[in-house]
């Protein structure tokens, strides 16, 4: 039951994707039905090829999603979930209801502030860093390989590694600015309510920066080199190439790493729950979502927080692909 | 007026060297143009020119001042590239403008300039467009004109008109040739592979060979004016470039020295060819060179069988079987009735010869002789 929970926020980003690749394929699919023969048959081996990756989509993705919005019309519990009543909107608007619940809007504004706050250090870092590693030098092969170790390592082995160093009273982070004397005393990094979500934040950057880094890299090696030596030859001074040509030729593949990047930190749960488990001062919606179904076993009520999320991605997907549709269709005009 | 002057230039990118020990003197307001096939390091001496790229040795000045260490653009050139390189998010007109604007000159300046230029190359109608709207001619255009607006002393041009088709490369060679007059006094430097740009467009061609990774060879192999270039080839390898279709070359030795005229035999065929018979020997091995258009057919003592004729419509390119030479002999012909098979009397003028010593310097020709080989295009 915890794992099905639990999917409902991986569910609601490949749905995301699904609607996305479908955007893509509908209107190429129905120019070739319009073809004729030779297209119909194309178009109907298409749908074959098509059919059995639709079919797992349908059976991690839609069902589970289906499941979990019906859930969230119902009282359902975990002790016993064959036994529930259909209670309409009740879990939503209800008096109890989620948008009545202060800790609810509590996991909204930390996840808000978690992803504004992530995603935002994590872009300008990583385009630091790419611009950097732009630069032709033989360390860049190897730099580029170990600037990956970060993304590689499982996000709860390096949330726990990180909790370790960041320890109040046997951490190594305390334990340096003690000795370099920019702390007095030692600080509750993960448990200080004004400190815990900064921490948070801190290992998020230390983990995407990267991921960032390689998106943007592999945007920055799409600029034509000719316009770069055309600035130089016209002498264009190196901040106004930076932002009137580096910066406009990239925004595209920029937007898209900062989408997915976005998507992601809306979602995320290992992070904040290794380091911080149930704290409300940094519960983000998916902890809120778990906390309701298995701790306090609200099969309903956690159902409905699920579907909330989920809608709350899919808004925010919709809006990004118009967003970058008309960024794309500028940038290929 | 702007002088460039090249004093021993060269490049080696690690262990391979691109160009060798060039020295060349640019005039103001000429137009040159560096030709040569692939990798014989055209477009490196024109980078090193614009300052894109750094010469391993040697100096170079512009308008009587060392440039070595002046970025590019404090070097007065602009640079047309072969892929245009114009900035694709920008409009026609931003483009123009962008390498102006940080060089705080009054907007009304911009605006003229960029005035001046959309009529020079007709690209009224056309500013507010971004490069993916317009054809490749058109780019090729707005390429130039943004160099124009920069009002350099010297414009380079790296191989621009190999992106255009055959036809729009005519038109927009007689646009360059006819900007050039226009602008009068800035010099351009333009890079080809194309023998026939080069020709048509040079006031002085700069053939360059490839090196193959020797550093003893010279990058240059002949630099002069076109018809120099055609009428005097100084060694093998500019015989072999300039002229389509290629200078025909034929294995001989000599067999007699005489006053301006050296007797060869080319395996058993004697021809005579008026050159200084200077520093060669009797029994010397050497290669005779005749271009296409000299061998005259149909007359003469000579005789051959055809092998292969093809029609191009203004003119044929007949292949003569040469006993006992395995490259057939290529002829131009104006004859449309050529039959293959047929034996045919042909000729070799003594004064169309080329003859090429071992190390493939060719032959001089006297000054009499040399006039008579252009009587004989003429």
């Amino acid at each position: 039951m915890s794992r099905g929970a639990l999917r409902c926020s991986g569910a609601a980003a490949s749905r995301a994707e699904e609607v996305m690749a479908n955007d893509i394929l509908r209107p190429r699919l129905q120019n070739a039905a319009l073809r004729g023969g030779l297209a119909a048959q194309r178009v109907r081996r298409a749908w074959w090829m098509a059919a059995p990756m639709l079919l797992v989509l349908a059976a991690v993705g839609a069902w589970p999603l289906l499941r979990t919005i019906w859930f969230s019309l119902t009282d359902s519990e975990l002790s016993n979930p064959g036994d529930y009543a259909f209670i309409g909107l009740e879990n939503y608007v209800g008096e109890y209801g989620l948008l009545a619940s202060a800790d609810w809007w509590q996991a909204v504004g930390n996840t808000l502030l978690f992803t504004g706050l992530s995603v935002s250090l994590e872009t300008l870092l990583g385009l630091g860093v790419a611009l950097l590693l732009n630069q032709a030098s033989r360390l860049r092969t190897l730099l580029r390989a170990a600037l990956l170790v970060p993304w590689a390592i499982p996000t709860v082995v390096s949330a726990k590694m990180w909790s370790w160093m960041l320890h109040d009273q046997f951490g190594i982070v305390n334990h340096h600015l003690l000795a370099l004397g920019v702390i007095a005393a030692p600080l509750a990094w993960t448990a200080d309510p004004q400190l815990s979500l900064f921490s948070i934040v801190l290992v998020d950057v230390w983990k995407a920066t990267p991921y960032m880094a390689l998106l943007i890299l592999a945007a920055l090696q799409m600029v034509p080199v000719d316009c770069y030596e055309a600035a130089r030859v016209d002498g264009v001074p190196r901040w106004q190439v930076f932002r009137r040509i580096t910066l406009p030729l990239i925004l595209p593949g920029l937007l898209v790493a900062m989408v997915f990047r976005t998507l992601d930190a809306l979602r995320v749960f290992d992070l904040i729950y290794v380091m911080t488990s149930n704290s409300r001062d940094t519960q983000s919606m998916s902890v809120f979502v778990r906390q309701q179904l298995i701790d306090f076993g609200l099969v309903g009520y956690g159902s409905a927080a699920a579907t909330c999320l989920f809608f709350m991605i899919a808004l925010l997907s919709i809006v990004a692909m118009g967003l970058m549709r008309r960024t794309f269709e500028r940038a290929a005009a | 007026m702007s002088r460039i002057e090249l004093r021993g230039i060269s490049k080696r990118f690690g262990d391979t060297p691109v160009l060798n020990d060039i020295d060349l003197s640019i005039a103001p307001g000429e137009f040159c143009v560096f030709v040569g096939p692939s990798g014989c390091g055209k477009s490196t001496l024109l980078r090193l020119l614009a300052g894109l790229e750094d010469p391993s040795a040697g100096e170079i000045e512009i308008d009587g001042l060392l440039v070595n260490h002046l970025p590019p653009a404090k070097r007065n050139v602009a640079m047309v590239f072969q892929s245009y390189a114009l900035y694709p998010h920008m409009s026609v007109h931003q483009n123009m403008a962008f390498g102006l604007q940080h060089r705080k000159l009054p907007a009304a300046e911009i605006e003229r300039r960029i005035a001046d230029a959309v009529r020079i190359l007709q690209l009224d109608g056309l500013l507010q467009r971004r490069p993916k709207e317009l054809s490749g001619g058109q780019r090729q255009r707005v390429a130039i004109a943004r160099a124009i607006v920069r009002q350099p002393k010297v414009f380079l041009f790296d191989e621009p008109l190999s992106n255009l088709d055959a036809a729009l490369r005519v038109q927009t060679r007689l646009e360059i040739a006819r900007l050039h007059r226009a602008l009068g006094s800035a010099s351009m430097v333009y890079v080809t592979h194309d023998q026939v740009e080069a020709m048509t467009l040079a006031d002085r061609i700069v053939l360059l060979q490839p090196l193959a990774g020797r550093s003893d060879v010279p990058s240059v192999a002949q630099a002069g004016a076109p018809l120099a270039l055609y009428h005097h080839p100084a060694n093998r390898f500019v015989a072999g470039f300039i002229g389509s279709p290629a200078m025909n070359f034929v294995d001989a030795t000599v067999k007699a020295l005489g006053d301006g005229r050296v007797l060869v035999d080319a395996n058993g065929m004697c021809c005579a060819a008026q050159l200084s018979p200077q520093g060669l020997a009797v029994g010397e091995p050497v290669t005779l060179g005749i271009r296409p258009e000299h061998v005259l057919l149909g007359e003469g003592a000579q005789r051959a069988r055809v092998s292969h004729v093809e029609h191009l419509g203004e003119v044929s390119h007949v292949y003569l079987e040469l006993p006992g030479i395995s490259t057939p002999l290529l002829a131009k012909s104006y004859h449309e009735k050529i039959a293959l098979g047929e034996l045919l009397p042909f000729d070799l003028p003594a004064q169309a010869m080329h003859l090429f010593r071992a190390d493939g310097v060719a032959q001089a020709r006297g000054n009499a002789a040399g006039r008579s080989v252009e009587a004989v295009d003429g």
